[in-house]
């Protein structure tokens, strides 16, 4: 009975401390207006993406053989707000589509990246000692490999041996979540140990709590938020090695639309349809930009002592 | 403190490049073995690739028909003058906008390049360089009553060396190149500024009746910069990791662009000893920062 009362005695203040903390955190993200203004764009492109099937004017893969001459038709021309491309399909039609996959490529690697670095990183920093060095050791491997040529040369590797011409985006996400999470893990790494010499921590272990029980009810809850900032970032970071690989023809593949692969042919038809190339570019690097704002604002918001 | 902090950045030790590879052979031997027949364990092929990269022997390309070493020595003049002048581009323009920045926080002008910044950190690298060839090069423009016309490809027009052809060509590519180190350079030039104005040694000079740039430049600058030196060496690898898209893309005959062909046609001989080399790089400018961090900074000590 008493050990029941005793942690719910002390839980209530600290119920109330976070509560003023959050809501503290809520005001200082709002007088960022820039950050603010990145969460909106983003809500909005993440809505025409979940419902692009329906606001779409035309089916992305649909080339309209009634107007197309051969070469991508200009904004405005036969009902294309924005043109076709060069094989005569929707460019509207074909951006929502490829907000969906490069947002959900995006959410899903940093998902993968998050859990794999988080959970890495709280053994490592709770543990010490030879756990700590292995793991680390396998990080200082990954982080020596530059990503891009790396990915690269994985994603040409499984696109070869797989009997599929196409990749299905499930691989990529599998490809940059399981190669980019080291800096997760040494983040939370960092803020494991010196969360592990904290007193509340010890408290937990002198209770006769299970290992697992104090790394992910005591000390993870407390270790979020420099997680939150750095997902965030990732997401935006992922979104740009996504586009880039598949503009250099190794990611998603065509037919299926995505922001990178619609500037791969974008190239040749320049100087006669700039529009096929500016779009999609447009859409990466506004999309990035927001994310960015919003991940700024979020570390100003959350610790307002860096910077 | 300062000792653990170096100690648990720096790399896993002179075998971390050696390392990365049995997750990569594992799969190059399985492309090997399916073309070739080869049916020797792993571990074998992977020591014998081993022994022969020791003697600075890093197979054979089949992509280009003559050993890895030879294809890469070739390439490496066009993308050393390429990532050479991005360097010192990014180095001039990047350091000058974060200290006028720094000198004047939340000014206009400090505004305009932080928002500047963060658009240069945003950008998709590829497409600035389709929009660049799109803006100087495609139809060329019309600037002050000049036409600019770039050319979007090459290294040179013809074998004749020029060398204002040779700058035409690159330009747009350095440019290119250049942006995302502008941007991050200039970002943290300027927090490493600002951090060291607030110090009172700072003040000091300032109440010797120094006046405001001596001070700023002789006292602060100097000391701004030994954080800003460690981030630059550490980006350097990344510098010629990012050319392969500006290569790719401005047709530059450099290692970049090798690599990606090599890609296309699945030789991996040619593909691991990038990698090699790059991962060298990054080991090396790791040690390159460590080193420079403790000559510039006297508080540092090695033991």
């Amino acid at each position: 009975m008493a050990t029941t009362t005793v942690p719910g005695a002390i839980a209530a203040p600290l119920d109330d401390e976070v509560r003023i903390e959050r809501h503290g955190v809520w005001k200082r993200f709002r007088r960022h207006r820039m950050a603010l203004a990145g969460a909106i764009v983003i809500l909005c492109i993440s809505l025409v993406a979940l419902f692009a099937h329906w606001l779409a004017p035309a089916d992305p893969n649909f080339i309209d053989q009634a107007h197309w001459t051969g070469f991508p038709l200009a904004p405005g021309v036969a009902g294309h707000i924005l043109g076709t491309d060069e094989n005569g399909r929707d460019l509207l039609s074909r951006l929502m589509y490829g907000a969906q996959i490069s947002l959900t490529v995006a959410f899903f690697a940093v998902l993968m990246e998050l859990s794999i670095g988080t959970v890495l990183g709280a053994v490592s920093g709770y543990y010490g000692g030879a756990i700590d060095y292995a793991l680390m050791r396998v990080t200082d491997v990954f982080l020596s490999i530059p990503l891009l040529p790396l990915l690269l040369v994985l994603t040409a590797i499984v696109s070869a041996s797989s009997s599929k011409a196409a990749l299905g985006f499930g691989v990529i996400v599998v490809i940059i979540g399981g190669i980019s999470w080291p800096s997760v893990a040494r983040l939370v790494r960092a803020s494991f140990l010196s969360l592990r010499e904290k007193e509340f921590c010890e408290a937990a272990r002198a209770l006769g709590n299970p290992a697992g029980r104090i790394i992910f009810r005591h000390l993870l809850p407390n270790a979020v938020a420099p997680i939150i900032v750095q997902g965030t970032l990732e997401v935006a970071n992922v979104i740009i090695l996504e586009s880039t690989l598949s503009f250099l023809g190794f990611g998603i593949q065509p037919p299926t639309a995505s922001w990178g692969n619609m500037l791969a042919n974008a190239e040749s038809n320049m100087a006669i349809a700039p529009w096929v190339a500016i779009f999609p570019g447009l859409c990466i690097l506004v999309t990035v930009l927001a994310i960015n704002y919003l991940g700024d604002g979020l570390r100003d918001a959350i610790d307002p002592n860096m910077k | 403190m300062i000792l653990f902090g170096i100690l648990s950045k720096a790399p896993g030790g002179p075998l971390t490049p050696y390392l990365q590879n049995p997750h990569i052979t594992a799969a190059d031997i399985a492309r090997l073995k399916h073309n070739f027949g080869l049916d020797q364990p792993v571990y074998v092929q992977y020591l014998r690739w081993l022994a022969k990269v020791v003697t600075g022997d890093l197979g054979y390309s089949t992509s280009q028909s003559e050993p890895v070493v030879t294809a890469i020595l070739e390439r490496m003049p066009a993308t050393l003058l390429l990532v050479g002048s991005a360097f010192v581009f990014s180095l001039a323009i990047g350091l000058t906008f974060g200290i006028v920045s720094a000198l004047r926080p939340y000014s206009a002008i400090d505004y305009i390049i932080t928002t500047f910044a963060f658009f240069g950190q945003s950008m998709p690298v590829f497409w600035f360089a389709l929009m660049m060839q799109l803006a100087f090069a495609v139809t060329g423009i019309t600037l002050l009553g000049y036409h600019i016309a770039l050319p979007s490809a090459g290294i040179e027009s013809s074998d004749q060396f020029d060398l204002g052809d040779r700058i035409e060509h690159l330009i747009l590519p350095m440019l290119v190149l250049s942006l995302l180190n502008i941007a991050t350079w200039s970002r943290f030039t300027r927090s490493s500024m600002l951090e060291v104005v607030r110090t009172d040694y700072m003040r000091t000079a300032a109440a010797k009746g120094l006046d405001r740039l001596t001070v700023i430049l002789r006292h602060g600058l100097k000391n701004a910069l030994i954080p800003v030196v460690t981030i630059i060496a550490l980006s350097l690898p990344s510098l010629v990791t990012g050319a392969v898209i500006t290569e790719t893309i401005f047709a530059w005959p450099g290692m970049g662009r090798l690599f990606i062909n090599a890609l296309g046609q699945f030789d991996f001989s040619l593909l691991m000893g990038y990698l090699m080399m790059v991962s060298v790089m990054v080991v090396f400018c790791n040690l390159l920062a460590d080193l420079a961090y403790a000559w510039l900074d006297p508080r540092v000590k090695y033991d």
